[in-house]
């Protein structure tokens, strides 16, 4: 192991060490270069390596998906353009419909759910001292700290199942039979999917606390002025905190928002360690790795994807575009 | 773009310095009644609940451990007397979750150094340097912010495989992460950069220093703090994916710690007093990370918050 670390460590060195050398040889070509083209193409110079990274391992391989996903197995002596035929037998089969279904439950669910309480628990928070507001707001966001991964071996405990008659280590079913019921095998009930709702209850474990961070933020930048302005005029509590805060902390609640819907497209981790996708749990993500790796249908997988990216471009749109206006207003 | 996270507003200070659940008829922030009290109790409860459950199952005994849950030992103290670290000796040299702790070092240290350096060359490109398409340049970058890396997996993984040595190496997965991660840290740099003060810069042209040296002596030392902010940010992302690490690595000697817990949750059998052991053993250095740094964590997360 120990020469495994040290290898591990050369590794890292010998890749720094590479970057370094690529902006010292770049700097000295642009140094070579006449004057006057040195001023002008130095700046393409230093946005160079980035920009191949980003057109390498994003742009490039964006365009070849959409490709693929006109084709069959790609990579194969087989390898054929199908047009839509991908798509055409995803959207017809009743287990991917189910698991486009899920996915939509989940995007229904967790960013709306991780808004508010995020933002409860920041309003609340804000009426504690100091040193109380700091402990709450530090024991909530830790589980963001943690991988979704940890996160289900958390979640796995509290789930956890025995059969009838041994002694229960999770906790829910822990009360479920000291009640009298028997023991519930939470992550295959899919009743009203709950399964699936026992999933996002993790989702919203770990990110509740993100929501609250930076609307906690937000909340206390709103001008007390606007809040005194508002009482002299007679508003109660939760008139004040409808019509005077939230739309001041509109962008923010947003944001929150949008991170969370993106992270919630793309959910893996907690499925594939969870369930593997069954027990009607499935979501997109999941589906493409299956597809991709047990299939080994990259068509389909690669279909998966652009659905995904389709569904990305509206937010990819708006994103540009508040950009755009802070740009103007700073 | 300004970082609210770290803001903290003065009025505010001094109206939280007064006592607490006295009723004001100015009623303002500051005050918490047993409302607040209740609420916050019961929703911390429900947060730390989970943890604390892994947390002390990690250290009991097997034998306890089959007979009921953690909170057995809340039940009968007597069970305190059995606590053993020997669930984390078994889960450490009993499987390859030491070894998983070497290799996800080994994927994020590079995946996070890598891109600052690169980064910040075109941040600072970005901010101080003007040239024909810089704005079109960087709202493509802006754009790029929320492609979620799933595009990319089909046909790098065919791509490393035929053109390049890299199939199945740690290199392919760090230049992954350098690609998906390059977008959030020119942004984050470059929005730090343009709150810098211009004269400076200005001046040491006029000094005569070449953009080369200005780089290196004045605004990258400047941007410290943002460029601690994204490594953290970065480093505590990929340590946490399982994904990626999954397509390119796989299970197996190079799996990370996120790939080898995967493995064992899919097994059946294990007790749980060593899956947590094991749990907890991944989670250590990114919760130490978290509450060291977490300052700087924050202000990452708040302007990395729209990553795709």
């Amino acid at each position: 192991m120990a020469a495994k670390a040290l290898t591990a460590l050369l590794t890292v060195l010998a890749g720094v060490g590479a970057a370094l050398a690529l902006y010292w040889v770049l700097n000295k070509i642009s140094e070579m270069l006449p004057e006057r083209l040195e001023e002008r193409l130095k700046p393409y110079f230093y946005i160079l390596p980035a920009y191949a990274a980003i057109v390498i391992f994003v742009v490039y391989p964006a365009i070849l998906t959409v490709t693929y996903s006109f084709q069959t197995k790609v990579g194969f002596p087989t390898q054929e353009f199908v047009g839509l035929q991908n798509y055409k037998d995803l959207l017809s089969n009743e287990a991917f419909r189910q698991t486009l279904l899920n996915t939509l439950l989940w995007i229904a669910v967790v960013p709306a759910l991780t808004v508010v309480l995020g933002l409860m628990v920041a309003v609340l928070a804000d009426r504690l001292q100091t040193r109380g507001e700091n402990t709450v707001k530090t024991l909530i966001f830790m589980p963001m700290a943690i991988s979704m991964v940890g996160a289900s071996v958390v979640w796995g405990l509290i789930y956890d199942f025995q059969p009838k008659g041994r002694p229960q280590v999770g906790i829910q079913n822990a009360i479920v039979t000291s009640f009298g019921g028997d023991p519930i095998a939470w992550v295959q009930e899919n009743t009203f999917h709950l399964n699936s709702f026992l999933l996002m209850v993790m989702l919203l474990w770990m990110n509740v606390g993100f929501a609250m961070v930076l609307l906690s933020a937000a909340v206390k930048g709103v001008p007390g002025e606007t809040l005194e302005a508002a009482r002299i005029d007679g508003a109660n509590e939760r008139q004040i905190f409808f019509r005077v805060v939230v739309p001041q902390i509109r962008v923010t609640l947003i944001t929150v928002f949008i991170t969370v819907l993106i992270g919630v497209m793309k959910v893996f981790d907690i499925v594939y360690v969870m369930t593997r996708g069954n027990f009607n749990t499935n979501v997109l993500a999941n589906e493409f790795y299956l597809q991709f790796f047990n299939n080994n249908d990259q068509g389909k997988a690669a279909a998966i994807v652009v659905m995904l990216m389709i569904a990305i471009i509206p937010i990819m749109i708006y994103q540009v575009r508040s950009f755009r206006a802070e740009e103007a207003g700073r | 773009m300004t970082t609210p996270a770290v803001v903290t507003e003065p009025e505010l200070e001094t109206e939280k310095k007064r006592p607490k659940g006295k009723e004001t008829h100015d009623a303002s922030t500051g005050r918490a009644g047993w409302f607040v009290y209740g609420a916050l109790a019961v929703i911390v409860f429900l947060w730390v609940v989970p943890t604390l459950g892994i947390l002390l199952t990690s250290f009991r005994s097997r034998d306890d451990s089959k007979s009921g849950g953690w909170w057995n030992l809340f039940l009968h103290p007597g069970q305190f007397a059995n606590l053993t670290i020997e669930n984390y000796d078994t889960a450490i040299n009993g499987t390859n979750l030491g070894e998983g702790f070497v290799n996800s070092l080994a994927i994020a240290l590079p995946a996070t150094f890598i891109p600052i350096l690169i980064a910040a060359f075109a941040a600072y490109a970005f901010t101080f340097m003007r040239f024909w398409g810089r704005d079109v340049l960087f709202i493509i970058i802006v754009s790029m912010l929320v492609v979620p890396n799933f595009v990319s997996f089909v046909p790098m993984l065919r791509l490393y495989r035929d053109y390049t040595p890299l199939g199945g190496t740690f290199p392919a997965v760090w230049l992954f992460h350098v690609g998906f991660g390059m977008s959030l840290a020119i942004y984050m740099i470059r929005n730090y950069m343009s709150t810098l003060p211009t004269t400076v810069i200005e001046s040491a042209k006029i000094d005569g220093a070449s953009h080369f040296q200005t780089f290196w002596q004045l605004v990258l030392p400047m941007s410290v703090p943002v460029l601690a902010s994204f490594a953290i940010f970065q480093f505590l992302w990929v340590w946490n994916d399982l994904l990626v690490a999954l397509v390119f690595l796989g299970p197996g000697e190079k799996a990370p710690m996120t790939v080898a817990i995967s493995q064992l949750l899919g097994q059946q059998g294990q007790g749980q007093e060593f899956v947590t052991a094991a749990g907890m053993f991944s989670m250590i250095l990114p919760i130490v990370v978290f509450l060291s740094l977490q300052r700087f964590f924050v202000r990452g997360l708040t302007a990395g918050a729209v990553k795709g």
